[in-house]
C-alpha cells in the first residue's frame, strides 16, 4: 500500500489516544509524511471522505456516536480499534454499571431527555475490527507501528502474554512482595508495564490475555496463592462492559 | 457583503472535541447564534459513584487527555481536603513540577499546533511543515519537553500513573531531574525566536470586557492551589465555590453554562494573567510587555499570547522547583503522607491549561464516594463565548461571508474549547440566505 489515506476520528472518549499521535514528537514529522492524513479533527481542519485506513478512538455513547461509526465503517477498508474506550468500552462502561438512565438523571436532571445517551458499547459491538491497539492510551509506537506494518503489507504482532512478562524482564521488585495487588498475571502485556515500573499495580487497560487459564503468569500465581478469577475479579475499571455482558449471559 | 448570513460549522475543528457554531443573521441582525456541544456526554459524576477513594484520579484523569494531570491533581486535592490529609514540601513541589508540565504541553499544543495555522494563513500544521518549518521544529521540540515532565514526575506522559492521593507511588530519579533541567534550559533560544514570530502577528483587536475567575496564591502564579477570586473583586476558600459559581443546563448542549457575578464569566490564561500578574517571573514579566500584554486585557484573541507568556513563565518557575528539589536530595520515605478515610466532603480547584478545574468530592466512612460535581472549564466559557461572539460578528458584519466564518472560529479557537472535558467539538457551515 502506497500512502494510504488516514482518517483519525474520535467518537466518546477523552482525546487522549488521537493525542499520543500529536505527541510522537521525533516520529510525528516521519509519520505525517508516510501517510496522508485526511481527517483529523483533534488537529486539522481540510477533511475528506475518502480515506482507506480508519484509526477510531472512543467508544459507542450515543445514537450520534453510532451513526458516525456506521459511515466510516461504509469508507473505511480497514478499521483500528484505538485504545481501551474503542476496544472495550473501556472506562465508560462504568457508566453502564451505574444505569445509564439514571446516569442522565443524576448529571441533567429533569433536562435528562434533552441528552442522546445509550449503554456505552466497544466499537466492534457494531462494525467489524480488523486490529486493536489497546492500552488507556495505547503506546504511541503501538499505534505506529500498526500503521506501518499495514502499510508494508505484514500483520501487526499483538502480544498475548501477561504484564509480569514484561515487568520481570525490566528488573521491578513486583508489588505483591511489597504488599501491594496488581493485576499483572492476567493482564495482557505490550505496554512494557507501565504501572508496575512507575510502582502502580496494573488495572489491565489493556483487556486480559486471549486465554487467561492458558497464558496467565502462573508460577507468580502460585507463589501468592492466587486464581486467575481472583486477579479477574478486580478488573472493573477498564473491562465492566465484558463482565455485564458475562453477567447478563 | 453579507447582510443575511446562515453559518454553521459542524465540527469546528482544531479544537479538543466536537463543537458547533450555528449562526443565523438577517438584516444584518443576529437573530439565532448558538455554540452547540453535540459531544458525546460521558457521565463522570456518575461513574464516581461506590468507587473507593484510590480510583477517582485515575478515573477522572480520563475525562480529558489534555488536561489529565489537572483532572488527577483536582480529583486528589478533593480527596485529600475531605480526609485532612496533611503533605509535605517535596510532594508538593513535584506535584507543582507536573502541573508545569501539563501547562507547557496544552499550551505549546494549542499556540502552535491548533492557533497559529489561522495566524500565519494556513489550513493546518501539516502545511505549515513547508510554510513555517522552524516554527514546526520548536513546536514538536517544546511538546517533547513538556511530555518528559509529566513523564519523569508521573510515569506517563498522558494520565500519569505515579500520582495518588497521599503523594507519589514513586519519585523521580535525580538524573531525571537533571536531564529535565537541561531540557529545560535548552528551550530559550527557542522561546525567543517564538517571541519575534508571535510580534509579527497581527491579532484582530477585539475588546469585550467581563468577568475574570481563576484561583489566586500569595506565593505563586497560582496554578496547582489557591483560593477562587473574580476580578469583579470577590475571593473564596475552594470548599465555598457554590456561593458565587452557578450552573443550568441549556437545550443546545452537552456542556452546562455557567455564572458568577454576571451572565457570563471567562476562565484561563488570559483570566490567570488579569488576576495574577504580579505573581509571573520577571522573565515572563518582559516576555508579556514585549508582546504588549498588558492587564486588564479585553481581547479574547490575546489569550494565544497569554498562554505563550505562561509557557515562558512555566519553564522558568520549573527551573526553579528543580533546583530546590536537588538541593534538598529526593527522600523516598516522604513520598507518601498518611492517608485515613473519612466521611466528609472536600473540593479540589487546580488551574488546568484552559482553566479552574472544580472537583467536589463527598465520601462515606468507608472512603467511598456517594456524591460528585465537577465543574470543567470549558463548561465555564461556553456562555462567554456565546457573549463574545454576539459582539463580535456585528463589528466584523460588512466583510466577506469566509472571512465572518473564519473570525467566528478563530474566536472560538482562540479559548481553546476542549470540548471532551465538558462532555468533542466544532462544525461551521455557512450558506448565504
Ligand atoms: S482509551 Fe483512554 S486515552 Fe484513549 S480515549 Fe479512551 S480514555 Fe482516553
Ligand atoms: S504482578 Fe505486577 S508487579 Fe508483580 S511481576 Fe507481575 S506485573 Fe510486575
Ligand atoms: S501496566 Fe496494566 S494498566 Fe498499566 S498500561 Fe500496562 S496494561 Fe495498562
Amino acid at each position: 500500500m502506497s500512502k494510504p489515506k488516514v482518517g483519525v476520528f474520535g467518537l466518546a472518549g477523552c482525546g487522549g489516544c488521537q493525542l499520543e499521535i500529536l505527541n510522537l514528537e521525533d516520529e510525528l514529522v516521519d509519520f505525517i509524511s508516510a501517510v496522508d492524513i485526511v481527517h483529523f479533527t483533534e488537529a486539522i481542519t481540510e477533511h475528506s471522505d475518502t480515506y482507506e485506513i480508519a484509526l477510531i478512538e472512543g467508544s459507542v455513547s450515543t445514537k450520534h456516536d453510532l451513526e458516525r461509526l456506521e459511515h466510516i465503517a461504509k469508507v473505511a477498508k480497514i478499521i483500528i480499534a484505538m485504545g481501551a474506550c474503542a476496544c472495550t468500552g473501556g472506562l465508560n462502561c462504568l457508566k453502564n454499571l451505574y444505569g445509564t438512565e439514571k446516569a442522565k438523571e443524576l448529571v441533567y436532571g429533569d433536562k435528562k431527555d434533552w441528552i442522546d445517551a445509550i449503554d456505552t458499547k466497544p466499537i466492534d459491538a457494531y462494525v467489524k475490527v480488523d486490529y486493536y491497539a489497546r492500552g488507556c492510551p495505547p503506546t504511541r509506537s503501538e499505534i505506529v507501528d500498526i500503521v506501518k506494518s499495514l502499510i508494508m503489507g505484514k500483520i501487526p504482532e499483538i502480544p498475548d502474554y501477561p504484564v509480569c512478562v514484561e515487568c520481570k524482564r525490566l528488573g521491578n521488585t513486583c508489588l505483591y512482595d511489597i504488599g501491594g495487588t496488581c493485576m499483572g498475571p492476567v493482564a495482557r502485556a505490550g505496554c512494557n508495564a507501565r504501572c508496575p515500573s512507575a510502582g502502580s499495580g496494573c488495572e489491565a487497560c489493556r483487556g486480559p490475555v486471549d486465554d487467561p487459564n492458558m497464558n496467565a503468569q502462573k508460577d507468580l500465581l502460585e507463589r501468592y496463592g492466587l486464581t486467575v478469577e481472583d486477579i479477574m475479579e478486580g478488573f472493573n475499571l477498564y473491562n465492566a462492559c465484558k463482565k455485564i455482558e458475562q453477567k447478563n449471559k | 457583503m453579507a447582510t443575511n448570513l446562515n453559518i454553521e460549522v459542524s465540527p469546528v475543528s482544531r479544537v479538543e472535541g466536537h463543537g458547533d457554531l450555528v449562526l443565523d443573521v438577517k438584516n444584518k441582525k443576529i437573530e439565532k447564534l448558538q455554540f452547540r456541544i453535540p459531544e458525546s456526554p460521558r457521565f463522570f459524576e456518575a461513574m464516581l459513584v461506590g468507587r473507593k477513594y484510590t480510583e477517582p484520579s485515575h478515573i477522572t484523569s480520563r475525562i480529558c487527555g489534555i488536561c489529565s494531570v489537572a483532572h488527577t491533581f483536582a480529583s486528589i486535592r478533593a480527596t485529600e481536603a475531605a480526609f485532612g490529609v496533611k503533605l509535605n514540601d517535596q510532594i508538593l513541589k513535584l506535584r507543582k513540577l507536573a502541573n508545569h508540565g501539563e501547562m507547557v504541553q496544552s499550551n505549546c499544543l494549542h499556540v502552535y499546533f491548533l492557533a497559529a495555522p489561522d495566524f500565519l494563513g494556513v489550513g493546518s500544521v501539516v502545511p505549515l511543515l513547508n510554510t513555517h518549518p522552524e516554527v514546526v521544529r520548536i513546536a514538536v521540540n517544546m511538546k517533547k519537553v513538556a511530555n518528559e515532565m509529566v513523564r519523569v514526575v508521573g510515569g506517563r506522559a498522558v494520565h500519569p500513573i505515579s500520582t495518588i492521593v497521599g503523594g507519589f507511588t514513586k519519585l523521580p530519579s535525580i538524573e531525571g531531574l537533571l536531564k529535565l533541567r537541561e531540557m529545560l534550559i535548552a528551550l530559550y533560544p527557542d522561546l525567543k525566536t517564538s517571541l519575534e514570530v508571535l510580534k509579527s502577528l497581527d491579532l484582530p483587536d477585539f475588546e469585550r470586557a467581563t468577568e475574570y475567575i481563576c484561583i489566586t496564591d500569595d506565593e505563586d502564579y497560582a496554578l496547582y492551589s489557591g483560593e477562587l477570586m473574580s476580578s469583579d473583586g470577590w475571593k473564596i476558600s475552594n470548599q465555598d465555590y457554590l456561593t458565587r459559581i452557578n450552573e443550568k443546563v441549556v437545550q443546545h448542549s452537552t456542556g452546562k453554562h455557567c455564572w458568577a457575578s454576571r451572565d457570563s464569566y471567562m476562565v484561563g490564561a488570559l483570566s490567570r494573567i488579569n488576576n495574577n500578574y504580579d505573581k509571573l517571573s520577571a522573565n515572563a514579566k518582559q516576555y508579556a510587555e514585549e508582546l504588549g500584554l498588558k492587564p486588564p486585557c479585553y481581547n479574547t484573541f490575546m489569550i494565544n499570547i497569554a498562554q505563550f507568556v505562561e509557557i515562558v513563565h512555566s519553564v522558568d518557575d520549573s527551573i526553579r522547583l528543580i533546583d530546590e528539589l536537588l538541593e534538598s536530595g529526593l527522600d523516598e520515605s516522604k513520598a507518601m503522607a498518611e492517608v485515613i478515610p473519612k466521611a466528609g466532603r472536600g473540593v479540589g480547584i487546580v488551574e488546568a491549561p484552559r482553566g479552574a478545574l472544580i472537583h467536589d468530592y463527598t465520601y462515606d466512612a468507608e472512603g467511598k464516594i456517594s456524591k460528585a460535581n465537577l465543574i470543567i472549564p470549558t463548561n465555564m466559557n461556553y456562555a462567554n463565548v456565546e457573549k463574545d461572539l454576539e459582539a463580535l460578528v456585528p463589528a466584523i458584519i460588512d466583510k466577506t461571508e469566509d472571512e465572518i466564518r473564519l473570525g467566528c472560529e478563530m474566536l472560538i479557537r482562540a479559548y481553546d474549547p476542549c470540548i471532551s472535558c465538558s462532555t468533542h467539538f466544532l462544525n461551521v457551515t455557512l450558506v448565504n440566505k
